[in-house]
């Protein structure tokens, strides 16, 4: 299940399209305002009412919801989260595509599908796994209290939970555009005498790089947005393991609203600039695709 | 650990790491998704049968799993009709802000769930923008499985576009040429021609907004107002329990909805594996 | 006249694809529309179809000006060049789908459906799916489809391109049959000269936009009106100063034009092997290819390099040999046209001494 493992281009194929194969201009202009009505009642609207209801009380209000204590802790504690979990599922994506895609293998298929399961699973229920695990009367819950070691509502569990919601980001960006690639460019440099980690840095990894980083991002963004797994796990302590989203929650069932939706706008910002990322990668793909085709011409 | 290591499966290959790459893609896959996962199992599995089925049978549940099944699936129906529309929008027609209106709706993948929860709820609650000029029209929208269905559609809006707008750009002008030849004017050309060969394509999106939409929880909880029996999902009935230290009961919850997430899973592959093949072939 | 067109003219921006275009087509006949890839030979056939609109100029169906009919309804079938099949559709609904479009009854549609099938082959594969049948039964699922209909002119677009070499052959033969037997008006559009004069009863020479020539192959073999026409079809050798060539150092040629020389005008052998040895001058072999059926030499005449074919049967020859060569006949080309010139000294041989 592709949690936006497809890249699309938008090509100047819309360009000419003789009248018969194309509807008439009124039919068209219905179904541009339809699509961008529907857009600014989904989408727009509500990430503007973010910046809007956080303003709503001045600047004053909505610089000191960013300043206050427990909201760096949570911004603290996001970080931390973001920079353990997204490195980990990097290399895990890399490993995974590396194998699945140069390499024929029995149980390829299964091993894909088990790669899509967290994006299968409710958020909910990624949490719960880990509570039934490590919880006081989880599966090592007496051990774990035994030896003094806490990791339900600690960072552990909620760095534990974190990746395994966002684990199959990287990969599935990466699996499909490895597969394309092939391993024609891989054997030839083997064949030229580059080995082991030369042929990946020299050879797949500038292939992959704009597609790795998308990967990258769109896991970074929601490892640093998770609410319902980490909501689970992380037992709502103020100032100790409250991340982000759950700090926006705790503010907004306060009545809170003008500082909840100031942190709010910090994270769209961010998912704002995972998407000017992502158009630039777009734009650079598109830009050098002629030169790619050109290449494969031959 | 370079090259071929297991003998049964040669990967016949100059290329390194074979080893290497797929014995940690396993291990890592292995201790943090399998092994979580068959705690569930293993938990349930604690429970006599008796004891799952007076849990998952209670009347609260069984409303739960009602809103739940039923709000995903009328919003990844709405979904499917309008992610139709912006795809065709998209990748046929020109106008101006169409690159903008493009990353938008990547929208919801990237944006926390959370926020898109309160967000909408601002709008769409009875004093906010929106809900404000519904009201007199006696359309409630915050607080109802209406609302519910609403932070569903946000949630699901990618899944139908981005898996509809890559089949639609790579359709044969000469296909709908060839209706029209045929002598089919363009509604016909449209249902005959060019629907039937999205329809794979539709139906993955559906499926995948619907997957999504039943475990969803950060954009729903703000929204939907979790009244008992009229307006609380299943994964906040899940969360109840645990806030209860009830783990059977959340667990027993938590595998129903496992096993109808596995299905569509399962589902949505084979639908994929059919169209690729299609294409591959064909 | 079955199908006319006038004065048709065709835009892309800044670029013309089709100039000036008037031809005249009679019912019944295959035409073939060859030209370089890219001279407009689509375009034309599409603004026949009525896929593309004309800038300017009418077509004209049976006397009638078709411009403002829409496709749908101008009665033409179109056979794709990919053959467009409909993925989702059997081979059966495919060739049904026009039937069905004109609410035919059910029985009516069966029975169509089932001639086809016959006529093409492709009974037993009805249920089939298009991802499930060959290059050549696409090719055929398509061209049936076209025909379901009835249409008055069938549309062929670069028809056997998507098809290897060994069936597309095969193909061309049942086609051409095919349609002799219909009765059929039939355009179809190829790059492939080989192609087009073994198929077509007439065809049209599409170039840079504009309608060279128009008339049977044999006709456009023997009398190519244009240089470009005679440079196209063949496999011509141009020699820049055709007055420096044996024979032809006195014909009246104007200054400054050239000559094409097809490898079938210059006969090539030992001096004892020529016909009319005093026409014919000295040259060398420079290379020799085999070709199947017969040698291609590549041979150096003075400062001129032409091309002449040799039977496999006679006095083999090596690089390097030193050969008589005898141009029977060149074009000479000038101001874009093409006049054929026989070598006069061939006509009027001198004595032979011994």
């Amino acid at each position: 299940m592709a949690g936006g493992a497809v890249t699309v281009q938008l090509s100047e194929k819309a360009a000419h399209r003789p009248k018969h194969i194309t509807e008439s201009v009124g039919v068209r202009i219905v179904l541009i305002s339809i699509a961008l009505l529907f857009l600014v009642l989904v989408v727009l609207l509500p990430l503007l009412s973010v910046f809007i209801e956080a303003f709503k009380k001045g600047a004053d209000v909505y610089f000191a919801a960013l300043r206050d204590p427990d909201a760096l802790s949570a911004l603290r504690l996001t970080l931390t989260t973001a920079i353990i979990a997204v490195p980990l599922n990097t290399v895990f994506g890399i490993a995974a595509a590396w194998a699945i895609s140069k390499f024929r293998f029995r149980g390829k298929n299964i091993l894909i599908t088990l790669i899509d399961l967290p994006f299968a699973v409710s958020p909910v229920i990624s949490g719960l796994v880990f509570v039934l695990l490590f919880g006081a009367q989880g599966f090592f819950g007496q051990w774990l209290q035994a030896h003094d070691i806490k990791l339900i509502f600690a960072l552990p569990g909620i760095v534990l939970a974190t990746t395994f919601v966002t684990f199959p980001f990287v990969a599935r960006e990466l699996i499909p555009l490895m597969q394309a690639q092939g391993v024609q460019e891989e054997e030839a440099a083997a064949s030229l005498g580059a080995r082991g980690f030369q042929i990946f840095w020299r050879v797949t990894l500038p292939n992959i790089k704009w597609g790795l980083l998308y990967g990258v991002i769109l896991c970074n963004a929601r490892a640093m947005g998770e609410f319902g797994a980490v909501s689970v796990v992380s037992g709502h302590i103020r100032g100790e393991t409250n991340t982000l989203p759950l700090h926006i929650e705790i503010l907004y069932n306060e009545y809170q609203f003008a500082a909840s939706f100031a942190v709010a706008s910090l994270l769209v910002m961010l998912a704002v600039l995972t998407l000017i990322v992502k158009s630039f990668i777009e734009w650079r793909t598109n830009a050098k695709s002629p030169e790619r085709s050109a290449d494969d011409a031959h | 650990m370079k090259g071929s290591t297991s003998k049964r499966t040669k990967p016949r290959s100059v290329l390194p790491g074979f080893g290497l790459s797929l014995g940690f893609t396993i291990f890592y896959l292995s201790v943090l998704v399998i092994i979580p996962l068959a705690g569930i199992f293993v938990k349930t599995s604690g429970l006599t049968p008796e004891q799952f089925w007076h849990t998952v049978s209670n009347a609260r549940v069984i409303a739960s799993y009602k809103v739940s099944f039923l709000t995903s699936f009328y919003a990844a129906l709405v979904n499917l009709v309008f992610g139709l529309i912006i795809a065709w929008v998209l990748v046929r027609y020109r106008f101006p802000g169409k690159k903008l209106i493009d990353s938008l709706i990547d929208m919801p993948f990237a944006l926390p769930t959370a926020v898109a929860g309160i967000s909408l709820t601002a709008i769409y609650a009875p004093n906010g923008w929106v809900g404000k000029l519904a009201e007199p029209l006696g359309l409630k929208i915050a607080f109802t499985p209406l609302g519910i269905t609403l932070a569903l559609i946000f949630i699901g809006l990618p899944f139908v576009v981005r898996t509809v707008q890559p089949v639609l750009q790579d359709l044969d002008n000469e296909v709908e040429e060839a209706a029209v030849m045929l002598g089919a004017f363009r509604w016909r050309t449209f249902r005959r021609v060019i629907l039937p060969e999205l329809i794979p394509a539709l139906l993955t999106g559906f499926a995948l907004a619907f997957a999504r939409g039943i475990g969803e929880f950060g954009s729903v909880v703000f929204i939907s107002g979790n009244m008992p029996m009229k307006t609380e999902i299943a994964p906040l009935l899940i969360m109840t329990k645990l806030e209860q230290y009830d783990y059977k009961g959340a667990t027993a919850i938590a595998m129903v909805m496992l096993i109808v997430s596995f299905i569509l899973l399962l589902l949505i592959n084979y639908l994929q594996w059919r169209s690729n093949r299609r294409v591959v072939t064909a | 006249m079955h199908i006319e067109v006038r004065h048709l003219n065709k835009s892309f921006g800044s670029h013309a694809a089709v100039q000036d275009v008037s031809f005249q087509i009679e019912r019944g006949k295959l035409i073939g529309l060859l030209g370089p890839s890219g001279g407009g030979k689509s375009t034309l056939l599409r603004m026949l179809a009525g896929l593309e609109t004309p800038d300017s100029g009418d077509i004209y169906i049976n006397g009638k000006r078709v411009n403002d009919v829409q496709p749908q309804l101008r009665g033409i079938g179109f056979v794709f060049q990919n053959y467009a099949l409909f993925k989702h559709m059997s081979v059966f609904d495919n060739i049904a789908f026009g039937l069905t479009i004109r609410k035919t009854s059910k029985a009516e549609i069966k029975a169509r459906v089932g001639e086809l099938l016959d006529l093409t082959g492709l009974r037993g594969f009805e249920h089939r799916y298009p991802h499930q049948l060959s290059g050549g039964q696409r090719q055929r699922v398509a061209f049936a489809r076209a025909l379901a209909p009835r249409p008055e002119l069938l549309l062929l677009d670069e028809p056997f391109a998507a098809i290897d070499a060994k069936v597309r052959k095969e193909l061309r033969t049942w086609l051409k049959q095919l349609i002799s037997t219909l009765g059929i008006t039939s355009i179809f559009v190829t790059h492939d000269q080989d192609e087009a004069v073994e198929v077509a009863d007439e065809m049209l020479i599409v170039q840079q936009g504009r309608l060279e020539q128009q008339g049977s192959p044999v006709h456009i073999y023997t009398d190519p009106q244009t240089a470009f026409v005679a440079g196209f079809i063949g496999h011509s050798s141009v020699v820049e100063q055709p007055a420096s060539l044996r024979g032809f150092e006195n014909t009246s040629i104007t200054a400054g034009a050239r000559a094409l020389v097809r490898p079938e005008f210059v006969e090539v052998g030992r001096e004892q092997e020529i016909q009319f040895p005093s026409a014919a001058e000295k040259g060398q072999v420079r290379h020799i290819f085999f070709r199947g059926a017969h040698l291609e030499l590549d041979i150096q005449v003075g400062d001129n390099r032409l091309s002449a074919h040799r039977s496999l049967d006679q006095e083999p020859l090596q690089p390097g040999d030193e050969v008589s060569v005898l141009i029977h006949r060149l074009y000479v080309i000038s101001d874009e046209s093409a006049t054929m010139v026989e070598n006069p000294l061939k006509v009027d041989p001198l004595p032979v001494h011994i």
